[in-house]
């Protein structure tokens, strides 16, 4: 029952719109995107019996929003040394990525019913020496912000105005490492660096206020020369308008605050630590479909605010 | 491949003017700068220790320094290669490897980045100093580490031959860069061969394996040792991974047996790589010197002697495997 098989294989392509299109059908655009990624990926984590689906849904709004109207990366470009770069340094959400490359075109669809199989290209942490428009190899939490920041200052030593994403964890911030990238980024003014915090207020197993408390977060980030930004991390309207507005203070980067939640929207999973790594079963996947395809004619904004 | 060794007339190599190996790297870095505009160079405050000063006078921008954070020193240079620079990290060795092992591993190995690991002052350099700052380690985590060229070059010309090659080869290596000084022990037109070990004295009784800060101690055992009519067979070894295995079974088959010396720890270090090879394919008697615990107080060269890499302590050690 669970084996992970072509068929399990149904997201569409998703086509990014060109720069003629208005803001709402963009931001429609992006919404669907969003939602049949999230319906491909409760499918690859039901029938591949293994993911991170709770930190996979409270990403997926800001990686369909980049691929879909922000990063300017496209599979033709996935070479071009002047493209904007993603780092995804929870790499734990590869799932969620592979889908966002595989409907945005980077990756051959049919290469997702292989994922997490024996010899696959498609492991629980990306691989970018064996998937397209992967950036880095990530995995271990508090790398991906360094490796943002190097890049940014190559771009700036390249006098080039390609940018820097970098989508980390919330829990992942405990990681010192992530603190003395954002030393450096303020210090080398890399005002064309954004750090995206996917701001679920939930770790493996208990909140962050539990574990190791980040608050007051914004001002932490502000005091390592951050401008800082929070946003909904599920409203596309709100994501689209800030991840494309950068920088927002000339010299310094920018310090995106997501607040999002773990398994959004699905009723069962949404902020609920469970949902870390759980599997759904195979009513639970139907309920989530459900949900999801009942969602369909719904406003952009998932409807939780956080 | 078999080069000799330069002995000039009327002296042991022990008696030859001695270098810092850090010159060779800093002036062959700038040279290479001067006509490769993507090299950078990396550090974590390490720009006097590094002797990078004139590095920085002459390429300010390209001279990046994280402060004193070594995780986001190697993850700065993974991503400065992301965006098409060379990056040479260059750090004090016990630093660079033991706190960013991690970005070692996945940021650079495993991403398969064009990141130089510059080791300064490697093995016992730092002396007095103590076991939190020497590196007697660093080889061995980084040879467990997949896709990670290991180098360990025994004089300036061999320094600067290493650079020059990780210059113009894409991916990741880590290079060993001695303050302890050293004789040169390579003709000046030497060119370094990733992979391939080089015979400096020929010999059928032993063989004695070594690089780094050690390989021109090795040379004076196997003169000591000609004196009593044992031939030792001095192998250079400076890429410790991948090994040249072919050197290494051709000592094990011709000669009585194999001692390796090396400024770094018994486990896992040359030594490890050797017997490793050797007790797969030929076993042969082996006597593996280095560091086998942290050291005591004392310099560098009063450790080494004191764990059996003096020339006289190698010759002991390969006189009693001819026995």
């Amino acid at each position: 029952m669970t084996a992970l098989a072509p068929e399990h294989v149904t997201i569409p392509l998703s086509a990014r719109l060109g720069p003629d299109a208005s803001r709402a059908e963009r931001v429609a655009s992006i919404a669907e995107a969003a939602r049949q990624i999230r319906i491909q990926d409760l499918k690859l984590v039901h029938y591949a019996n293994a993911g991170h689906i709770g930190g996979d849904f409270s990403a997926i709004d800001v990686l369909a929003t980049l691929y879909g109207a922000v990063l300017n990366v496209t599979p033709e470009t996935v070479d071009d040394p002047d493209r904007d770069r993603f780092i995804l340094s929870k790499g734990h959400v590869a799932g969620a990525l592979y889908i966002t490359l595989a409907t945005f075109g980077f990756l051959p669809r049919e290469d997702l019913a292989t994922f997490l199989k024996p010899l696959s290209a498609l492991n629980g942490h990306p691989n970018r020496n064996k998937v397209p428009g992967v950036e880095a190899n990530t995995g271990p939490l508090g790398h991906g912000l360094p490796i943002a920041v190097g890049h940014a200052i190559s771009a700036k030593l390249d006098v080039s105005r390609r940018r820097t994403y970098v989508l980390t964890g919330d829990g992942e911030l405990q990681e010192g490492s992530n603190w003395e990238a954002m030393m450096a980024a303020s210090q080398y003014e890399l005002d064309r660096l954004t750090v995206i915090v996917d701001r679920n207020r939930l770790q493996q197993g208990a909140t962050t206020r539990e574990t190791n408390d980040l608050d007051p977060l914004d001002q932490k980030a502000a005091a390592f020369g951050f401008a800082v930004v929070e946003v909904n991390g599920h409203d596309h309207s709100e994501l689209l308008d800030v991840l494309s507005s950068v920088p927002f203070r000339p010299g310094k980067p920018t310090f995106v605050i997501a607040h999002t939640h773990k398994g959004h929207p699905i009723s069962f999973m949404s902020n609920n630590a469970a949902w870390h790594h759980k599997v759904p079963s195979a009513g639970q996947l139907q309920q989530a479909l459900d949900e999801l395809g009942s969602a369909k004619s719904t406003s952009s904004n998932g409807g939780t605010s956080a | 491949m078999t080069t000799t060794a330069t002995p000039t007339a009327g002296g042991s190599i022990a008696d030859q003017p001695r270098f810092d190996c850090r010159n060779a790297y800093v002036e062959t870095l700038a040279d290479l700068a001067q006509t490769d505009h993507r090299i950078v160079g990396v550090v974590n405050d390490s720009v006097g220790s590094s002797k990078l000063d004139a590095f920085k006078k002459a390429f300010p921008d390209r001279l990046i320094n994280v402060g004193i954070a070594e995780q986001d020193m190697v993850g700065v240079a993974a991503g400065l290669a992301n965006g098409g620079r060379i990056a040479f990290v260059s750090a004090a060795s016990c630093f660079l490897t033991a706190r960013a092992l991690e970005q070692i591993k996945a940021d650079v190995a495993y991403s398969n980045r064009n990141v130089k690991l510059c080791g300064m002052s490697p093995g016992m350099a730092y002396g007095e100093l103590g076991p939190t700052h020497h590196s007697i380690e660093d080889i061995a985590w980084l040879r467990a580490i997949d896709n990670m060229i290991i180098v360990v070059p025994a004089d300036p010309i061999e320094t600067a031959a290493t650079m020059r090659w990780a210059a113009e080869t894409e991916g990741p290596a880590f290079i060993r860069v001695s303050r302890m000084s050293v004789p040169k022990v390579y003709p000046e037109d030497y060119v370094f061969v990733p992979g391939k070990a080089v015979t400096l004295r020929d010999g059928d009784d032993v063989t004695i394996i070594s690089n780094g800060t050690v390989l021109w101690r090795a040379l004076v055992a196997a003169e000591q040792l000609a004196e009593d009519g044992i031939s030792a067979r001095v192998i250079s070894m400076p890429t410790v991974k991948p090994l040249d295995i072919d050197a290494v079974l051709a000592a094990a088959r011709e000669t009585k047996g194999i001692v390796t010396a090396e400024e770094a720890t018994t486990a896992g270090g040359l030594g490890g790589a050797v017997a490793e090879t050797v007790v797969q394919n030929h076993p042969v008697g082996m006597k593996i010197l280095g560091v086998p615990e942290f050291a005591p107080t004392g310099s560098a060269g009063f450790l080494l002697d004191r764990y059996g890499m003096s020339p006289e302590g190698i010759a002991d050690s390969a006189r009693a495997l001819t026995r």
